[in-house]
């Protein structure tokens, strides 16, 4: 019960911060012309906090 | 009545002063050297440095009792020719048990007949 | 060059292969090995989600606007870390009301309103039409493309005769996958296993074939991802889509996109049937959190560069981004790939179709139908006997005309809207249940009026901005309404309502749609006051975790039935084996061995009423009971009743509760009442051994000394003396002994005779002193006695007083050094006596013990105290007695002082207080 309590939490927590990962304004600092690692930065970025976000979910619910 | 050389030894064990009195009188007429110890720490004294032949053993005492006492000698192997009769109003036949048990050679009950014990104390001590 | 029958042959393979897999599933189920009681099936069942609005879609949205593809998987990945609190309580709110649809969810939430059931589920169909046509005009034109090609420009799609339009077979095929394995049971509630596991495999394929494709494009036909974008970088009008642009608007797109999508992943009607209708297990949901998200994140890498790759390899007006997916392997002469991904875009399309019309064919039979059927006289269950046979052909038909609409819309709009914008369409659409959904789960007040009000206006605001103007542009609808505005009133232009220009038609439609919707619910719901059913209703939605166990809330009904109604009702629906079944098993929890048995009260009501929601919907399910119930309607009045009896219930349960406490402190207290007497039986028997040994104490001395005497005549006078002497002694302290034990017998039984007078202390305590005179001078003992000249009497027994004096002195003169003290004082209403001596003192826990039967103390005096045992007991219970109190004070070493007060004696007129008098 307690568990199941913080992992609501920790997932509640990730939810705003993915919110403010995943919008403006911090969208818009990385929407530049470049490329980073052969790839648009903005797009690194989108792919990057997206693995990372459902990584963190992923560790959230599962650690035992 | 004995053939040896010294006396027997025989220890008064009660806190009834009247008791002793007639124990102790009992015991002199008999022809023993007879020694009386009214509390329980004197008792333990006295066997130590006594060795009696026999104790008559009170269990109603102040500070340690018989029972305790009965046990203290017979745990040491060096008294195992100390003959103990136990002397008391404690009549029930789970002290008698209890008696005999720690060790005791012999369990009158008071009020005695002197003959009786007198008998008694002979029979024991012809044991040792 | 691929043959048209051969493509053909391996996409009937493939539909093929789904058949045998969906029947597989079911007989494990037979077998009882379920295949979808596992997370991963759940998780990948969950990604019907991805349509061919993904496999397609995507990338001709990439190709045209670059990131604006994403937020469709964003979107859904914020929400799974929600779905930890929402989906969770949805999906037990389901379970607990045995939920059919989102359609039922709805109506059982607002009162079993058939009203709402019937306007979501119009909604629904009206919003997924589209969808469905996009499906098939996917599965359609990629057929052709893959038929056609290399000739890239297709004839118009919707040119093509119907009988040999691939998309028309493909839907005719669906409906009979749907029909077959999605209305297997009559019981909505009851899992779909085959189609469920076929669903899965569908999600596993299209993700297979999309990265397939997006492999070879990347790797085969470019040297990796920094390749293409390098390239693509090369050119400004690729170059264009790294960024979000300059649109002013861009972000704004971007988080109602984001949101949408969020409501999407939740309330799509397929969503729904997997996510919460086919779940198994609440535990699932934890691995779907995480597991869906990395679904998505797969399936979206490869999106972009083969935009890229479409855009840099083929251009010309006539090709579709869209196909890009399909295009790339057919130009790089990759034939098997190109069927492969062709597969993937029908594996994406079937799945989305199944579950959709499966979903929706439930609500159309369940929300839409069923209640019509219940209201009309010639179709009541009365008249029809073989229901479920109905129920199964109304969904059977419901699954095939929804699929033939769907074909119907595409075949009518044709190429107009690329696959992602009638997507977005539809997404808006079943946007409109989330206020009443969110609201309803989680806010008690929501009302049915507020979700009825919220539900219309958020859907003509939505068909408003959306697909009417979509209509009009397609050429169906007249008029030049949407540059105009109707009449000419410019700010109704539905794609700048109120003048708000610069969003994309969609943000827009959500926005000014969600603004009506939420307003209309809240305000309505604020309105309007709830019923008692709409009451019972929300309660029991919003605090689904907070209930226990079936039956533990109040029932608000009061009605009259009979069990054979009840159970001709059930028959008529669920079928005769079925519902004899279930009522058998309530009978068997209830307690009785046999349906008869059975009463027909509220909650047999309520088990039915549940029974049937799971069949045809709650809200059918209650139009249902009620022609079999006369239901009293609930005034305000009975409902407080009502709720009063149910509070008087629970307190009468916690006074039970109280009063077993009780019980159980009674019992200890037996017990411990038990023990007490057990201990006073071994104190007793201590006693009497106690006894035994006091008096056989002196009669050794009397018999040692008498038979010594007899036995030697010739002792000297003086031993004799002394000897009788002891005897004499002895015998006193033996029959005081005696009296002793029998004064403490009597006292102790209250058979003590007492002779009460006015006794003077001064003489007591001279009396008691003249007795014991001589053991002083024989111990040399000093003694003091100070007593004031005049003592006020006291109302006590003479003699016993005098006893205790006694027992005190002679105690006193026992123990004293050299001197004993007697003080008689007077203190205020009490007269005092104090004994004390300079003896060896008594320690602190020694003083309450010598006041217990037969507890002598040494005090560290060689000799035992001649004494008995019972004399200081015997004179505190004196004193006591006597209204007085005895006690000790002591210091060790310091001598002790025992002392006793009694009550002056009060004469007559001093009794009466000073001032009071009674008039």
């Amino acid at each position: 019960m307690n568990k199941h309590h913080v992992v609501g939490q920790r997932l509640a927590a990730l939810f705003f911060f993915g919110m403010l990962v995943f919008n403006y304004p911090l969208l818009s600092l990385v929407n530049v012309d470049g490329m980073v690692g052969g790839v648009p930065v903005l797009y690194a970025y989108l792919f990057v906090s997206w693995v990372a976000f459902v990584g963190l979910m992923a560790v959230i619910v599962e650690r035992k | 009545m004995s053939n040896r050389t010294r006396p027997r030894r025989v220890l008064i064990v009660d806190d009834e002063p009247n008791i002793v009195i007639s124990l102790e009188f009992l015991m002199q007429q008999a022809g023993y050297d007879v020694h009386v110890a009214r509390t329980g720490e004197e008792a333990v004294e006295l066997i130590q440095r006594l060795e009696p032949d026999l104790v008559l053993l009170d269990i109603m005492l102040p500070g340690i009792d018989g029972f305790e006492i009965c046990r203290w000698v017979r745990e040491n192997p060096a008294w195992d020719k100390v003959k103990i009769i136990m002397l008391t109003a404690k009549g029930r036949d789970v002290d008698i048990a209890k008696g005999f048990a720690l060790g005791a050679d012999a369990y009158i009950t008071k009020p005695f007949s002197t003959k009786d014990l007198m008998a008694e104390v002979e029979r024991v001590l012809e044991q040792a | 060059m691929l043959q048209p029958w051969v493509i053909a042959l391996v996409a009937l393979g493939y539909i093929g292969v789904l058949f045998a897999i969906a029947y597989y599933g079911d007989r494990r189920v037979t077998a009882g090995r379920s295949l979808i009681n596992n997370p991963y099936v759940y998780a990948l069942s969950l990604a019907v989600y991805c349509t061919a609005w993904t496999f397609y879609g995507s990338v001709g949205r990439a190709a045209t606007t670059g990131v604006g593809f994403l937020p469709i998987y964003v979107g859904p990945t914020l929400m799974a870390a929600l779905w930890w609190f929402v989906l969770r309580k949805i999906i037990r709110i389901s379970k607990v009301n045995r939920i059919t649809s989102i359609a039922d969810f709805i109506a059982s939430r607002y009162g079993k309103s058939t009203l709402l059931g019937s306007m979501v589920t119009l909604v629904a169909v009206v919003g997924i039409i589209p969808y469905i046509a996009l499906q098939l005009k996917a599965v359609s034109i990629s057929f052709t493309l893959l038929w056609h090609f290399p000739d890239l420009s297709l004839p118009p799609i919707n040119t093509i005769p119907v009988l040999r339009d691939t998309g028309f077979y493909v839907a005719l095929m669906m409906a009979a996958f749907a029909i077959l394995f999605g209305t297997r049971h009559l019981d909505a509630t009851e899992h779909h296993e085959g189609l469920v596991v076929a669903i899965a495999f569908e999600s596993v394929i299209k993700l297979v074939a999309f990265l397939a494709v997006g492999v070879f494009v990347t790797y085969g036909v470019y040297n990796g991802f920094g390749d293409i974008f390098t390239q693509a970088a090369a050119r400004p009008e690729l170059r264009r889509l790294f960024t979000f642009g300059d649109s002013a608007h861009a972000f704004e797109n971007w988080f109602w996109l984001t949101v949408l999508s969020m409501m999407a992943i939740m309330f799509l009607p397929r969503q729904f049937q997997m996510a919460v209708v086919e779940n198994v297990n609440e535990r699932h949901l934890n691995t779907a959190i995480w597991l869906f998200p990395l679904y998505l994140i797969l399936i979206n890498i490869f999106v972009l560069p083969i935009a890229l790759a479409g855009r840099l390899t083929v251009s010309g007006p006539d090709v579709n981004a869209d196909m890009f997916v399909l295009l790339m392997p057919m130009i790089k002469g990759n034939e098997l790939l190109a069927l492969f991904t062709f597969i993937g875009g029908l594996s994406a399309a079937t799945g989305m179709i199944i579950v959709e019309t499966v979903a929706l064919s439930t609500m159309v039979s369940n929300d839409l139908l069923m209640p019509l059927l219940l209201r009309t006289k010639v179709l009541r269950p009365s008249e029809h006997q073989d229901l479920p046979s109905l129920l199964l052909l109304i969904r059977r038909a419901a699954i095939l005309f929804i699929v033939l609409l769907g074909y119907l819309y595409f075949r009518l709009t044709g190429e107009a809207l690329s696959l992602v914008s009638i997507g977005l369409i539809s997404f808006a659409a079943v946007a409109q249940f989330a206020p009443a959904i969110i609201g309803g789960i989680y806010w008690k007040g929501g009302t049915r009026l507020g979700a009825v009000v919220g539900l219309v206006s958020g859907f003509l605001v939505w068909a408003y901005t959306l697909p009417v103007p979509s209509l009009v542009q397609a050429g169906w609808l007249e008029g030049n309404f949407v540059e105009q505005g109707p009449f000419g009133i410019t700010w109704l232009r539905p794609y700048t309502l109120f003048g708000l220009s610069g969003l994309d038609p969609v943000t827009h439609s959500l926005f000014w749609s969600m603004v009506a919707n939420i307003g209309g619910y809240l305000v309505a719901s604020l309105i309007g006051p709830q019923s008692v059913i709409e009451h019972r209703q929300a309660s029991l939605f919003v605090d689904v975790f907070k209930q226990v166990r079936r039956g533990e809330h109040i029932r608000l009904w009061r009605g009259t039935t009979s069990v054979p109604d009840i159970q001709n009702l059930l028959e008529r629906f669920v079928g005769r084996r079925r519902a004899r079944a279930a009522l058998a098993e309530y009978a068997r929890e209830r307690g009785v061995t046999s349906v008869e048995e059975l009463e027909a009260d509220s909650e047999l009501v309520d088990f039915a009423e549940r029974l049937l929601a799971g069949t045809i919907g709650a809200a059918s399910a209650r139009v249902a009971i009620a022609t079999v119930v006369t239901e009293e309607p609930l005034s305000i009045e009975q409902v407080i009743h009502m709720l009063d009896e149910a509070s008087q219930v629970i307190a009468y349960s916690r006074q039970l509760e109280q009063k077993s406490h009780e019980l159980e402190a009674v019992t200890a207290e037996l017990r411990a009442a038990n023990e007490r007497l057990k201990e006073l039986d071994r104190l007793k028997d201590e006693f009497i051994s106690t006894v035994t040994h006091e008096l056989r104490t002196p009669l050794t001395s009397i018999r040692a000394m008498a038979e010594i005497l007899y036995d030697h005549p010739e002792l000297d006078t003086n031993r004799r003396a002394q000897f009788l002497g002891i005897i004499l002694k002895e015998s006193e302290r033996l029959s005081r002994l005696i009296n002793q034990v029998l004064d403490f017998a009597k006292l102790e039984s209250g058979m003590f005779e007492w002779h009460v007078s006015e006794v003077n202390l001064r003489s007591v305590v001279e009396e008691a002193v003249a007795s014991t005179e001589h053991l002083f001078r024989e111990r040399n003992v000093r003694l003091r006695v100070v007593v004031p000249a005049h003592v006020p009497t006291v109302e006590a027994d003479h003699d016993r007083l005098v006893q205790v004096m006694f027992n005190l002195l002679s105690n006193a003169a026992k123990f004293a050094q050299d001197w004993v003290e007697v003080r008689l004082t007077l203190q205020g209403d009490v007269v005092r006596v104090d004994v004390s001596d300079n003896g060896p003192g008594i320690s602190p826990e020694e003083q309450e013990l010598i006041f217990e039967k037969f507890r002598q103390l040494s005090r560290g005096t060689r000799n035992r105290p001649q004494g008995t045992g019972l004399g200081l007991p015997i004179s505190r219970h004196i004193v006591e007695h006597l209204g007085g109190r005895l006690w000790v004070e002591s210091t060790p070493g310091a001598g002790a002082t025992f002392s006793f007060i009694l009550p002056v004696m009060v004469s007559e007129g001093a009794i009466a207080p000073v001032g009071v008098q009674s008039s």
